[in-house]
């Protein structure tokens, strides 16, 4: 089963979720996952739209209470 | 109590300072120590490299001793940590000399890698340590016309770096005569021209009165250096003649050799700075994992939060507030126009439109740093 690490990115403006995720991924194994929480509503569509431009895997993106769980695996 | 600070870049030096004024009568009677372990002598104004990289601060104002900036009580070591152990209470550093603790802050910084992006640290220029500073004020000097590229590595460290390079460089060009001989094109990791929204809303009007090109979602994946062509992760490619470079950043190395957190960086709560798991160790500054920028005045403000926590826990055994994220960075716009950015974990920044004046109050604090690394300021 993928080892999934968690980014706790809510309520931080800079350098802000999706980079937080550029960064993050290069540090887990290819195919393990990333979980981005972030309060921002911008990130249900940049994450997904660098993940698909890159080459990864877009596992999840659901929204509870206003944080936006985004789960992104390495496939690269 | 003893208290070890590891590091004594901005945020060691600040914590140490603010620390021992208000641990006076502690560290008079013996109730609580303070020892700072540094890998060297001497103290850097890292933010000053870019002055220098433009040919505008000489290497000598970027430093001072170590010893001088320190508080006397402080008791200081140049003699790396080379072990931690987190569980023992114990570090053993490059002499070989053992250091025993009660309470532990980590504030070893962050160091730009370039070499993990194949052909980029020989075939860019950036402003990250006075060598390269050095290099690319020759580089730039010599420079006779052609595409200037900016690529961006993630993380790295000082946010504002991105435009601050474009606009500055612009001005340097302007005043050589030499804009009919460059063109820039700027390129940023992520889907706008920077991370902060208002600071990249700012920055395309700025763009276009220059004629800065850009492509954003581009994050660099190899340098072709003999054809001059920086490719992206993104399948996309942009050609240079001059190609600068904001490297992606790791934390030290040491940190990852004692698995205290993957590429470096320690995980800590982002409002206590204790390291996960631990109640007596501490991390600030670039050195934590913690999602905001990497900048001098993150780890400073985080110093100060700590630094009144600490001397709570000495005095009352309990700490009594939380670091806020805090973050405030200058922007300069130019050769002599600025502005700022400052933010928390709870509101936004709303940077307003440049001015010489803030420019201007740039210029002081680099001076007027040194009064905030004796964490006077």
């Amino acid at each position: 089963m993928a080892d999934r690490k968690i980014i706790d990115a809510r309520g931080t403006f800079c350098p802000g979720p999706l980079m937080e995720l550029i960064a993050g991924i290069k540090l887990i194994d290819i195919g393990d996952e990333l979980e981005v929480l972030s309060s921002d509503k911008g990130s249900a569509s940049d994450i997904p739209e660098w993940v698909n431009k890159v080459g990864h895997e877009m596992v999840s993106s659901t929204e509870e209470q206003g944080v936006w769980h985004i789960v992104v695996r390495r496939t690269k | 109590m003893k208290i070890l600070i590891v590091g004594g870049g901005m945020g060691g030096t600040i914590l140490a300072n603010n620390l021992s004024r208000r641990l006076k009568r502690e560290l008079k009677s013996g109730k609580a120590k303070i020892t700072m372990l540094s890998a060297s002598d001497q103290h850097m104004y890292q933010p000053g490299l870019l002055y220098v990289a433009l040919g505008r601060m000489a290497v000598d104002e970027l430093y001072r001793d170590q010893a001088s900036l320190l508080e006397p009580e402080v008791e200081f070591h140049v003699d790396p940590v080379e072990e931690f152990n987190l569980d023992g209470n114990q570090v053993k550093a490059k002499s070989g000399k053992t250091y025993d603790y009660d309470l532990i802050v980590i504030a070893t910084g962050s160091r730009a890698v370039p070499e993990t992006i194949p052909g980029l640290a020989e075939n860019s220029i950036n402003v990250y340590t006075e060598q390269a500073a050095l290099e690319f004020y020759k580089t730039i000097s010599e420079f006779n016309g052609g595409r200037i590229v900016i690529a961006v590595g993630v993380p790295h460290k000082c946010p504002m770096i991105p435009p601050e390079l474009t606009f500055t460089l612009y001005d340097y060009f302007r005043d050589r005569g030499m804009l009919d001989k460059v063109s820039f094109h700027y390129t940023y990791p992520i889907g706008r021209l920077h991370s902060l929204e208002p600071v990249s809303d700012w920055m395309q009007g700025e763009f276009a009165q220059r004629g800065v090109t850009s492509e954003t979602l581009f994050n660099m994946k190899e340098v072709d250096g003999a054809n001059k062509v920086v490719y992206s992760e993104e399948e996309s490619e942009a050609k240079y003649d001059l190609l600068v470079a904001v490297p992606a950043h790791k934390g030290m190395e040491v940190l990852e050799t004692n698995k205290l957190g993957a590429g470096g960086w320690i995980p800590v709560d982002r409002n206590r700075l204790n390291i996960e798991g631990h109640d007596n160790a501490f991390a600030i500054g670039d050195t934590t994992n913690i999602p905001i920028s990497k900048a001098g005045s993150t780890a400073h403000y985080e110093a100060e939060a700590l630094a009144e926590n600490i001397a709570s826990m000495v005095k009352i055994g309990a700490p009594v507030r939380d670091y806020d994220g805090k973050v405030f960075c200058f922007i300069e716009a130019g050769k002599d126009r600025a502005t700022y950015a400052m933010f928390n974990y709870n509101k936004p920044p709303d940077p307003k439109p440049p001015t010489k004046s803030v420019h201007w109050f740039k210029m002081a604090y680099n001076q007027l740093y040194w009064a905030t690394a004796r964490g006077l300021l």
